[in-house]
């Protein structure tokens, strides 16, 4: 896949889809873009966090530690294509919270810390994006606590 | 050391001088003859009187006398000359003997000086001492005792004639000499006080570049180099000072001597002209009398200078001979060469009452005593930092020499055994351990280098040369041992052959953690083919293999071979077009583009104007992309084609050249444009820029370029080939044959793996070893980390198996984790034989048998582990402080 095809997709993203595309070129030249094989782990659950991966093709399995499960792991999350993984231990600083595998053969944008700030801070649009998509999240996980609570689904 | 230069010369050359001085007074006579003979040729033979009727026999006219007399001038020219160059031969000789002599003798004092003396000198001083300082001396040396006795004698020969001539002139042309003699040492006196100021001025200046090299980081870190300037310009003025002033007062010195050798030719002209005029004295004897006394000039000055030079040199000796003979030297029969070794010692180490004070009168250790069983022993010496368990260590290594008290080991005194047995026997590794500027192999067996193992193997011309070398030496009173014989003690080592000997370097790395990290050494580094073919064939084998194993645990995607008729997307466009790794400078793969002989053959397949317009659509990309960066920003340095800096320049040459034809551009402009496209990488910059149709015409270029390239360029590079080792490339490379793919999550070390088990299923593990075993550490083991020295330092103390062992917080470096593993391993290593270890970390001393606390400068405990292992004694103390 060419750095124009990398652009388009990214265009295609709602995270970067008010972003000019001769921004959206830069991110894609400054960024690694990293081929995984079927089972190959993205990052393990309390790794040190050193940057986020956007899915450009593939399906991504996000799972986190419960000694108690047969695998060790239970999954929370399949992302696809568009997703974005791994920003939580870099935006906060902690170690990486879950596990991430891939699913089938996956590409990703491996996009380092320094540069996820350098996105942050020079595109609002980006920052407003990360923060709409961290409250969908937010929102759902309070859903869920709140079905786990009342014991009852929404 | 002798206290004088004389005494130095006489004693170790008194029978070289007497050779000089004989030799040198055989051939006054005929000097004698030489000055003589023009009085003759012109009295007799051109003047006609006294003429004799025959020589030897033969009757004679006024012209074949003449003739003759010539002829004999000639010879006694020769003659002269002759002797000239066989006597300066001789004293070269033997002032290079001389002076090699002393440098060994000063060399060899350094090895014994004591190692507080250190403290106080340091090697900024020690080292102009032997090179440059000294180098005079042997000039000096040859000149000693012939040059005063030649020129002196020379000079009363030509007096003496000229006496003889007429006593008058004679008495005139020396009439001046008192005078000078008088003078001339009065101001010579004040010259050499100076000279001994400049020599310590400039040692001290040595020292202070000496220092500034080893704190050079200290200097950049906290600015401090303009203070370092200012002190560097103090001493430089100081030494200005001195020098300005030495000069000043040498040419005043010529200056005088020159007036006053031209005053006597005065002499000569008034009142030898007088004389020839009033007829007492002939006319060709004043001609040849001014003819002497020109040749008299030169032997005084050259004794003048004799003087000037022995002064210099007596005061030299005298200034580096006290710097040489520190108190507490190592007595000399301790390292001699043929001092007794022993095969064990056996028994107690027993030390009673030691006692070490410091040179301010503290006393850091005191009335230390123990007895131990050497054998098997397992000490732990604990204690809190600077209160004598270092000290304590130095002294049982017999390092320091104890201030009072005793050591015995296996009922000897530590004290008085040669080296040859305690640095064998015993061994010590300190915390800052040093490590030699040569391979880490050669580092290891630092341990067993003690003396030639048997004679080299010498042929013909070699042997001649060898024995003249070892003749040369002995004269000089040097080392007689040949470097090129065997110097490693296998016997030591506990091992009876070479390979026996990789060995067991194998598992000392395992066994200090180090056989890792010489693994990744060995996989880096280059193997020659014409030394080891066996080896570059099984590497052969194993680059086949990989690509097998590859295929079969698919990743095969990782690797991308080389292939000569495909173009590898994973690698740059200069390493597709050369294909090949270039050995030295010739072929700079960044500046591929400036090579003519590299833009010949793109000229040549059409491929140049290509290039450019590929270059130029790289530009564009890149001022797209970074124009509206700032040039601080990283990404510049990391991913752009064009420096922040160049930027604007390229903006400029890309509107100049606009939608111009690259032919049509400027020669400079295209070759900037050129060099862009060199660097592009396919599959990592993804540019798409190199499409299929480039690919193939640079795979078709990098055929014109083999094929076409001039012999002497041939040698530059080593080409990709799949059935040939790569002289050029390291192991690794050699065995991969082609580059990591670009984005694929951890490439590099899921296909570091494959290689590793393909090359130790190829059972070639130790071959790796080995090569690493060749890595040049660098100076004082700088290509080295700190914790990897330490590990060389204790592995090389293993490998001769010591009947004592002493470790003073000798892996201080290393992790927590590899210091628990090191140290059981060591302690199984050393087995039936001795060990002591002082340990920066006190809960370590669980797994020693005995352990010692040392706490200012007494021992304050002692007793198994478990005996001290309970609430209140010093060691659980320091454990909870820990």
């Amino acid at each position: 896949m060419s750095l124009a095809e990398e652009v388009a997709l990214l265009k295609s993203i709602p995270l970067f889809a008010k972003i000019e595309p001769s921004k959206l070129k830069l991110l894609a030249f400054t960024s690694e873009r990293l081929a995984f094989d079927p089972d190959q782990e993205l990052f393990r659950q309390g790794d040190p966090g050193d940057a986020a991966y956007l899915v450009i093709d593939g399906e991504v399995s996000i799972s986190i530690d419960a000694p108690a499960a047969p695998t060790g792991r239970i999954e929370v999350a399949k992302l696809g294509r568009g997703a974005i993984v791994g920003e939580i231990a870099i935006l906060c600083d902690v170690p990486r919270t879950a596990t991430v595998i891939a699913r089938g053969k996956t590409v990703t944008l491996r996009i380092s810390k320094e540069l996820f700030f350098r996105l942050i801070t020079e595109f609002p649009q980006i920052a407003v994006e990360v923060m709409r998509e961290l409250a969908h999240r937010l929102e759902k996980t309070n859903l869920q606590l709140r079905e786990a609570r009342t014991g009852k689904p929404h | 050391m002798e206290p004088t230069l004389l005494r130095f010369i006489l004693r170790h050359s008194l029978r070289q001088q007497i050779g000089v001085v004989v030799l040198t007074l055989v051939s006054f006579p005929f000097l004698y003859y030489s000055l003589d003979l023009p009085k003759t040729i012109i009295n007799q033979a051109i003047g006609g009187k006294n003429l004799p009727a025959a020589v030897f026999g033969f009757p004679v006219d006024q012209v074949s006398y003449l003739m003759f007399l010539s002829g004999v001038f000639l010879i006694l020219v020769f003659v002269n000359g002759g002797f000239k160059y066989a006597i300066n031969v001789v004293k070269g000789r033997l002032g290079e003997r001389m002076l090699r002599r002393f440098r060994y003798e000063l060399y060899t004092r350094i090895l014994r000086f004591p190692l507080f003396h250190f403290r106080r000198v340091s090697q900024g001083e020690l080292i102009p001492m032997i090179t440059a300082e000294v180098e005079p001396l042997g000039g000096y040396i040859g000149d000693a005792i012939a040059q005063p006795i030649f020129q002196g004698g020379t000079l009363l020969t030509i007096v003496a004639f000229m006496f003889i001539q007429d006593p008058i002139l004679g008495a005139a042309a020396v009439s001046l000499y008192p005078i000078q003699g008088y003078i001339i040492p009065r101001l010579q006196r004040r010259v050499n006080r100076l000279g001994k100021e400049r020599v310590k001025a400039v040692r001290k200046l040595a020292e202070q570049i000496g220092e500034s090299v080893s704190g050079v980081q200290e200097i950049r870190a906290h600015d401090g180099a303009r203070w370092q300037l200012a002190r560097f310009t103090h001493q430089l003025g100081l030494i200005y000072d001195i020098r300005y002033e030495i000069f000043r007062r040498k040419f005043f010195v010529k200056f005088l001597n020159n007036f006053i050798n031209q005053l006597t030719p005065f002499f000569f002209y008034s009142i030898g002209g007088y004389l020839v005029i009033q007829g007492s004295l002939s006319f060709g004897a004043l001609v040849a009398v001014l003819a002497a006394y020109k040749d008299l000039a030169s032997p005084w000055k050259e004794l003048l200078d004799y003087y000037q030079q022995k002064e210099d040199n007596r005061i030299k000796y005298e200034q580096i001979a006290e710097q040489f003979q520190p108190e507490g030297m190592l007595d000399e029969s301790l390292m001699a060469p043929d001092a007794e070794t022993l095969d064990r010692i056996e028994g107690d180490l027993h030390a009673s009452g030691l006692t070490l004070v410091e040179e301010d009168g503290k006393a850091v250790l005191e009335s230390v005593s123990l007895q131990l069983p050497i054998a098997g022993l397992k000490l732990a010496v604990v204690g809190p930092e600077g209160q004598g368990k270092d000290q304590l260590a130095l002294l049982l290594a017999r390092l320091v020499p104890p201030s009072g008290g005793q050591i015995q080991i296996g009922g000897r005194d530590l004290l008085a055994l040669p080296t040859s047995v305690v640095g064998r026997r015993l061994a010590y590794v300190g915390p800052s351990a040093y490590v030699f500027s040569s391979s880490l192999r050669d580092n290891l067996l630092f341990g067993v280098t003690h003396g030639p193992v048997g004679q080299p193997v010498d042929e013909g011309e070699d042997a001649a040369l060898a024995a003249t070398r070892r003749r040369e030496a002995e004269l000089a009173g040097n080392s007689p041992d040949d470097l090129r014989a065997d110097w490693v003690d296998k016997r030591e080592a506990g091992v009876a052959d070479a390979a026996g000997l990789l060995d067991r370097l194998c598992r000392l790395l395992e066994r200090v953690d180090l056989e890792a990290d010489v693994y990744q050494l060995g996989l880096r580094g280059a193997v020659d083919p014409r030394r080891r073919p066996d080896v570059a064939e099984s590497l052969l084998a194993a680059r086949r293999s990989l690509r097998e194993r590859l295929a079969s645990a698919d990743l095969a995607h990782l690797v991308e071979p080389f292939d000569r008729g495909a173009y590898n997307t994973n690698a740059t466009v200069a390493e597709n077009l050369v294909f090949g790794t270039p050995f030295g400078t010739a072929f700079d793969l960044d500046r591929l583009a400036e090579h003519p002989y590299v833009v010949s053959v793109l000229d040549a397949t059409g491929l140049s104007d290509t290039l450019i317009d590929t270059g130029r659509k790289v530009a564009e990309t890149m001022v797209e992309l970074f124009a509206d960066l700032p040039p601080d920003n990283p990404f510049f340095d990391q991913f752009s084609f064009i420096s922040a800096d160049d930027l604007p320049e390229f903006q400029a040459l890309l509107a100049r050249v606009g939608r111009e034809t690259p032919s049509a551009m400027k020669p400079e402009d295209r070759q900037r444009l050129m060099s862009l496209p060199f660097k592009l990488i396919n599959a990592r910059h993804r540019l798409g820029l190199v499409d299929e149709d480039l690919q193939r015409r640079i795979v078709e270029a990098r055929g014109a370029f083999a094929s076409g390239l001039p012999a002497d360029l041939g040698r530059e590079i080593e080409f990709f080939d799949s059935e040939r080792y790569n002289v050029a490339a390291s192991l690794q490379d050699n065995v991969l044959f082609g580059k990591l793919a670009y984005g694929q999550a951890q490439a590099a070390s899921r296909v570091g793996l494959v290689v590793t088990e393909v090359l130790d299923k190829l059972g070639l593990r130790p071959v790796v070893l080995e090569v690493g075993l060749d890595f040049a550490v660098g100076i004082g083991g700088s290509r080295l980390t700190q914790a990897q020295r330490q590990k060389l330092a204790v592995a090389r103390a293993l490998l001769r198996r010591p009947d004592l062992l002493i470790l003073n917080q000798a892996i201080g470096a290393l992790d927590g984790a590899a210091q628990g593993r090191v140290l059981t391993q060591v302690l199984e290593e050393t087995g039936g034989r001795g060990l002591i270890w002082v340990l920066s970390r006190p809960q370590w001393a669980k797994q020693f048998e005995r352990v010692i606390v040392v706490k200012g400068g007494r021992i304050v405990e002692q007793g198994s582990y478990a005996e001290l292992d309970r609430p209140g004694t010093a060691l659980t103390e320091l454990i909870k402080q820990d």
